[in-house]
């Protein structure tokens, strides 16, 4: 008998026929997306505040909303990032309170893609897979690989070609199978999405993605938890392929649906989406109220993390920044770096390019009056920095290299006008 | 024109197993009408009131035909019209 297994099966988002759990990421009907369904009254019946409160703090403390049959083998420390009260970016930007939950910490690979990871992966080997993979602007690629390693399970990785090469240093360091390919995400996805099926692997954003995409809940219910088992009033998360925002968004609802969050407010949590302005095929189908997005043929950014030109849940998320009273904004390169140094700056926090995203979007949010300031805000930074440190080159001044003498240092211009002080003997 | 049209794994029960199957058409429109003719289950998986569904991608050699004409793009002798879901990624 397994220890949890509350999912009763996968549903089509458009027509809602019911699959058995399967590998199979669309329905054969009409191609719509599918969906892991619960059974929510007997989640109801078995979870508890003070049930959740006495686990490890990890993603797999809301078990019974994640799609296994047992336990967790891959992953089983993913999660438990902080929600960090950030005064002093909410100082600078004239907010009064603000908060980061910061996945750029997340383990083991520093992004929450070892959210959706763990679940996949753990998944996969419910099903029997030997082998298992995925298309990736980078942060999945890293985290399939250390995890695929950490399970001893076959990895095949498949890249754009022209991704930060520390992201492909560390994917390779865990010794996958990564192949290179000469094209945008979206293509290297297609490609994907013929592989998994000739050769049924197991790839965790093609046929396993209906249970990986519910890794991301974590995220929204650590939010709610950490705020003291309450929701915030704007959460604006980054977007690539439009995923992690609705899950959030449907984290909250099912805590609400489990009596975990008061009646009544996930209604009132309002969702933001940020794109960079070089890919924003969901932003702009808010801004211009297109039902389906318009696909950018070429992505053109320094937030490769975010350059997915065709989003499979783009239209899902622009429905629902919508119809929750948020909207989605996108922001250039250079706002994108100045966000990443705002918040570097700010927290000590160092974000990957969708982090500076994230912030420069929320600072136009807060200019054009779209979120009040006295209001409280969620962002969400979902990778590390140091996996994008060359999109910073050339945005910073140089450090002067000097020769190690006290005058040297002291003829430095940045000592601006501080003064030697001197210090008188201790007495003894 | 004579052309293949690439059928995704899971529709394959409506081919008969075919992976390929070789349709003619100066057009994607014609071409995808050709193999709704042969095999007319596959018809209501790809269309829904005379429109393409809105979660299936077509490429014609490797590209995207909303970047291209959509349905009424042209196509040529030789060429693979391939039918590819868009639920995929991210």
């Amino acid at each position: 008998m397994p220890a949890f297994d509350f999912a009763t099966g996968l549903k089509c988002r458009v027509c809602g026929k019911l699959y058995p759990k399967q590998p199979l990421n669309f329905c054969t009907d009409d191609f719509g997306p599918l969906e892991v369904a619960y059974d929510y009254a007997a989640i109801a019946s078995v979870i508890s505040r003070a049930k959740i409160e006495m686990r490890p703090f990890n993603m797999w403390r809301y078990r019974e909303l994640l799609p296994l049959d047992g336990e967790p083998t891959v992953g089983a420390q993913v999660g438990g990032t902080p929600l960090v009260r950030a005064d002093r970016l909410a100082d600078a930007l004239g907010v009064q309170r603000l908060w980061i939950k910061n996945d750029a910490v997340n383990f083991p690979t520093l992004s929450f893609k070892d959210r959706v990871v763990s679940v996949a992966l753990s998944k996969a080997r419910e099903f029997g897979m030997r082998t298992v993979g995925c298309a990736s602007t980078g942060n999945l690629a890293n985290s399939v690989a250390a995890n695929a390693a950490a399970a001893g399970l076959e990895a095949y990785i498949f890249v754009p070609s022209n991704l930060e090469r520390a992201k492909i240093l560390a994917t390779m360091v865990y010794g996958p199978k990564l192949v290179l390919v000469e094209g945008t995400y979206d293509e290297v996805n297609r490609l994907c999405s013929q592989v998994a099926f000739e050769y049924g692997w197991g790839l965790v954003n093609v046929n396993l993605r209906p249970f990986y995409a519910e890794g991301s809940k974590t995220m929204g219910y650590e939010i709610a938890e950490e705020l003291g088992w309450r929701l915030p009033q704007h959460v604006i998360a980054p977007m690539a392929g439009g995923a992690l925002i609705g899950k959030i968004y449907k984290a909250f609802s099912e805590f609400e649906t489990l009596g975990l969050v008061a009646k009544g407010s996930t209604q009132k949590v309002k969702m933001y989406g940020a794109q960079a302005a070089g890919c924003n095929p969901i932003t702009d189908a808010v801004k211009n109220n297109r039902e389906r997005h318009k696909p950018v043929r070429k992505p053109n950014t320094i937030c490769k993390s975010l350059a997915i030109g065709d989003p499979a849940d783009g239209m899902y998320a622009a429905k629902l920044m919508r119809e929750s009273g948020g909207w989605g904004e996108d922001a250039t390169d250079p706002e994108i770096i100045e966000g990443m140094q705002l918040l570097a700056k700010t927290e000590g926090i160092f974000a990957e390019t969708a982090g500076g995203t994230t912030v420069a979007v929320l600072k136009k949010f807060l200019e054009s009056g779209r979120i009040p300031r006295d209001e409280e805000i969620v962002i969400c930074i979902t990778g590390n920095g140091l996996k994008t440190q060359e999109s910073l080159a050339g945005s910073m001044q140089e450090p002067p290299i000097i020769q190690p003498k006290l005058e040297a240092f002291e003829a430095l211009s940045l000592l601006g006008e501080k003064k030697r002080q001197v210090r008188q003997p201790a007495l003894v | 024109m004579s052309l293949k049209v690439e059928i995704p794994t899971p529709l394959r029960e409506h081919t008969n197993g075919l992976a390929h199957v070789a349709v003619t058409g100066a057009t994607v429109q014609e071409a995808l009408d050709d193999l709704v003719k042969q095999f007319p289950a596959i018809g209501a998986k790809l269309f829904t009131e005379g429109r393409l569904r809105p979660h299936i991608n077509v490429f014609v050699n490797d590209e995207d035909i909303r970047y291209l004409d959509d349905l009424q793009t042209a196509v040529t002798t030789g060429q693979i019209v391939a039918l590819i879901p868009a639920v995929a990624g991210g």
